[in-house]
C-alpha cells in the first residue's frame, strides 16, 4: 500500500483552509481559489505531489489539467520536489548595480552548485526584481526575504542552513 | 528648491504600533471612512476624488476619479461590482507598495472602504505578489484586526453597507501586475492578459464591473478626505495631485524609498541631502531610468525634469511606477539594457507573436553585441524588432494585447538612440570597453 498523502492533522488543516478559501468566492466560482489552494498544499507538503493535485481539483470542482496549467505558469509553485533550500537571488538591474552578479558567483562557490541546477540540498536560482531595489542586493531563502546584503551578512545567513 | 517639507503618505511610518488597528486609530485612523459613510453620497465621493487630481500610481498615471466613473450605474448593469487592489509590485526598480503594507496597512484598508463605498462594491480582493511573505503577513493581521474591531463585514463601520476584504497571494509572475492578467489570476487561472475592450470597469472580475487600483493610489484616499480635495490638488503640481513615493536605486550614495513633491526635480532627488545625496566620488550621471525599467531612459542633460506625471511626456518617457534607476559613467549601457531585455523576454506570456518572438530576439542580439560578436547591422535589426512590437516615439498603444510588449520595446529604442556610441564601441572594439566591471562604482559584491 502506498503512503497516504496527509497525516490526520495535515488532512484537517487542508480541509479547514480550503473551506475558508472557498467562502471567499461566489458559490459557482470555486476554481477561483486555485492559487491560494495550491499554496495551502505546497505549504503542507513542501511541493505539489500528484495525489495532492487530484484532491485540489476535486475540492475546487475543476480538472487536474487545470491545476497543472496554473501550477506550471507560476515560478513559485513546485511540481517537482525542490531542494531543501530554495534560494532566489535577484540579479535584475538595480541589484546588479549593487553587486548581485558577484553575490551569485560567491554563492555558487560557497554552496558548490550552479545557479539553475536543482540539488538535493540547495536549489539556487536567479530571479527577477523582488521589490528591494533601494535596499539591494537581496535574496530569498525558502521565501524569507533578506536585503542590504554584504559578504559578512551572507556568510552568517548561509551558516544557519544545515 | 522644492524639497517636500511635510510628509503626507509616509507621515506615520515607523511610529509605534502603527501597523495595528489600535495604533492607527489612536492617530485618527478610520475617521475619514466614518465621515464619508455618514455624510456623503457615493457620487460625491467620486467627485471629490476627481477634484483632487489623484492619479494612478501603478504605472499609467490614469486619473482615478475618472476611472471610477466608467463603472456603469446599477440601473444599467445590476451585477455585483468589485475592487481589486494591485499589490503585485514587480516592475524592476520599484519598491514602494511593500512599505505601505509593512508600515501602514490600515491606511490602505481605510482607503479601500472609501473606494468601495463610492463604487458600490461589496467585495475587495487585494492581490499581492507571492514573494511578499512578510508584507502579506502584516496585511493579513491588519485585515483580521479590522474585522475584529467592527470595520469590515456585514456592517462597515456600523453602517448598513456590507464589505468583505480578502488578500490573495500571487505565485511569481510579473505579468500578473497587468490589470487583466491580475483578474485572470484572481479567477484562478494562468495570467494571460485579456483583449481590451471591454475594459475591466465594464467587464472585469467574474464578468462584473471591476476597478483595479494600485496600493499607493488607494492609500492616498484617507488624506484626501482628511484635508480636502483642493488641498491635495494644490499640494501637487499641474494635473498631478498629492505627493509620490519613488524608489531610488543604483549608483547613488543613498538609495532608498522616498516621498517627494510633484515639483521635485530628478536632479534634486539624486543630489539632495534628504534623498540620494549624490553620485559616488569622482563619478557623474550617465543614464537614469525614471519610472521602472520599462520607462525610456534619460541622459544626464534631462535631469531638470519634475517628477510630476505629465512632465516626462516632452522627453518621450514616463513617470511610471516611480522606480528611478541611476547609472554612473562607469556603467556599461549594453550590459544594462541586455539585463532589462532578458527580463521582458523571460516574462512575456507568449500570447502575441511580436512579443513572444521579439523580446527573446532582442535579448539575443544584445548578448551578441555585449560579448563582442556584434555587427553594425545588428543595431538596425534590434531597432526593427523593437519597432515591430511597439512604435517609437511611444504613442501608448503598441501592436500587442498588453503593454508588456511596449515595456520591452521602449527601453531598447531609447537606449540605442541615446547611447548609440556605446553600442557602436562594443561592436567596433569587439569587446565590452568596461571589461569585467560593467556594473559601475557599486557593482562589486562586498
Ligand atoms: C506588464 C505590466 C505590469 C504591471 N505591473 C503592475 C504592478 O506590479 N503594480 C501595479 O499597480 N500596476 C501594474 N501595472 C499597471 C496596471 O495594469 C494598472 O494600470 C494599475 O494597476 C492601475 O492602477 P492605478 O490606476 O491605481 O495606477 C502593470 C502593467 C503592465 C502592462
Ligand atoms: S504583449 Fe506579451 S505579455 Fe502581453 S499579452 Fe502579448 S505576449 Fe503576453
Ligand atoms: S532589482 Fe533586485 S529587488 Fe529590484
Amino acid at each position: 500500500m502506498s503512503e497516504p498523502l496527509f497525516t490526520a492533522a495535515e488532512q484537517k488543516r487542508f480541509d479547514d483552509e480550503i473551506a475558508v478559501l472557498l467562502s471567499h468566492y461566489p458559490n459557482d466560482r470555486k476554481s477561483a481559489s486555485m492559487l491560494p489552494a495550491l499554496r495551502v498544499l505546497q505549504t503542507i507538503k513542501g511541493w505539489l505531489p500528484p495525489e495532492g493535485m487530484k484532491l485540489v481539483a476535486e475540492r475546487l470542482e475543476t480538472t487536474v489539467a487545470h491545476c497543472y496549467e496554473v501550477a506550471t505558469f507560476y515560478v513559485m509553485f513546485h511540481t517537482e520536489k525542490p531542494g531543501k533550500y530554495v534560494i532566489d537571488v535577484c540579479t535584475n538591474l538595480s541589484c546588479a548595480l549593487r553587486g548581485a552578479e558577484g553575490m551569485l558567483k560567491y554563492m555558487e562557490q560557497k554552496l558548490n552548485t550552479h545557479a539553475g541546477t536543482r540539488g538535493e540540498k540547495y536549489f539556487l536560482r536567479e530571479t527577477e526584481c523582488l521589490a528591494s531595489c533601494g535596499t539591494a542586493p537581496c535574496l530569498q531563502i525558502n521565501e524569507d526575504h533578506h536585503e542590504n546584503l554584504t559578504k559578512q551578512k551572507l556568510d552568517a545567513l548561509l551558516e544557519k542552513l544545515s | 528648491m522644492s524639497v517636500l517639507t511635510e510628509k503626507v503618505m509616509t507621515r506615520d511610518w515607523g511610529k509605534p504600533g502603527q501597523h495595528a488597528f489600535k495604533g492607527y486609530q489612536e492617530r485618527g485612523g478610520y475617521q475619514q471612512l466614518k465621515k464619508v459613510l455618514t455624510s456623503m453620497q457615493p457620487a460625491q465621493v467620486t467627485d471629490e476624488v476627481k477634484r483632487s487630481n489623484l492619479r494612478g500610481r501603478g504605472g499609467a498615471g490614469f486619473p482615478t476619479g475618472l476611472k471610477w466613473s466608467f463603472v456603469p450605474s446599477l440601473e444599467k448593469n445590476t451585477k455585483p461590482r468589485y475592487l481589486a487592489i494591485n499589490a503585485d509590485e514587480s516592475e524592476p526598480g520599484t519598491a514602494k507598495d511593500r512599505f505601505i503594507l509593512e508600515y501602514d496597512p490600515h491606511l490602505l484598508l481605510e482607503g479601500i472602504g472609501i473606494a468601495c463605498y463610492a463604487l458600490g462594491a461589496h467585495t475587495c480582493y487585494i492581490y499581492a505578489r507571492g514573494e511578499f511573505k512578510h508584507p502579506s503577513a502584516v496585511l493579513d493581521a491588519a485585515i483580521a484586526d479590522a474585522y475584529a474591531n467592527g470595520v469590515f463585514g456585514k456592517k462597515l463601520m456600523g453602517t448598513d453597507f456590507e464589505l468583505d476584504v480578502y488578500q490573495v497571494r500571487g505565485a511569481g509572475a510579473y505579468i500578473c501586475g497587468e490589470e487583466t492578467a491580475l483578474l485572470e489570476s484572481l479567477e484562478g487561472k494562468k495570467g494571460w492578459p485579456r483583449l481590451k475592450p471591454p475594459f475591466p470597469a465594464v467587464v472585469g472580475l467574474f464578468g462584473c464591473p471591476t476597478v483595479v487600483n494600485n496600493v499607493e493610489t488607494i492609500a492616498a484616499l484617507p488624506r484626501i478626505f482628511e484635508k480636502g480635495a483642493d488641498w491635495f490638488a494644490r499640494l501637487g503640481a499641474a494635473k498631478s495631485g498629492g505627493t509620490r513615493l519613488v524608489t531610488l536605486s543604483g549608483s547613488v550614495k543613498r538609495p532608498g524609498t522616498y516621498e517627494v513633491g510633484m515639483d521635485t526635480s530628478m536632479k534634486e532627488l539624486i543630489f539632495d541631502k534628504e534623498y540620494g545625496q549624490g553620485m559616488p566620488e569622482g563619478r557623474s550621471v550617465k543614464a537614469v531610468i525614471p519610472g521602472g525599467s520599462s520607462a525610456p531612459v534619460l541622459t544626464a542633460d534631462e535631469l531638470e525634469v519634475k517628477l510630476e506625471f505629465d512632465a516626462f511626456k516632452p522627453l518621450q518617457s514616463m513617470a511610471g511606477s516611480g522606480g528611478v534607476i541611476v547609472m554612473d559613467d562607469s556603467t556599461c549601457m549594453v550590459r544594462s539594457l541586455w539585463r532589462v531585455a532578458r527580463f521582458y523576454a523571460e516574462e512575456s506570456c507568449g500570447q502575441c507573436t511580436p512579443c513572444r518572438e521579439g523580446q527573446p530576439w532582442m535579448a539575443r542580439l544584445l548578448r551578441k553585441i555585449e560579448e563582442g560578436r556584434g555587427e553594425l547591422a545588428d543595431l538596425d535589426t534590434l531597432m526593427q524588432v523593437a519597432q515591430s512590437i511597439a512604435p517609437w516615439p511611444p504613442i501608448g498603444l503598441g501592436n500587442t494585447i498588453c503593454a508588456l510588449g511596449d515595456a520591452g520595446a521602449l527601453p531598447v529604442q531609447s537606449f540605442v538612440q541615446k547611447f548609440r556610441k556605446d553600442f557602436e564601441d562594443h561592436i567596433t572594439q569587439k569587446r565590452c570597453p568596461h571589461g569585467d566591471k560593467p556594473w559601475g562604482t557599486y557593482g562589486e559584491f562586498q
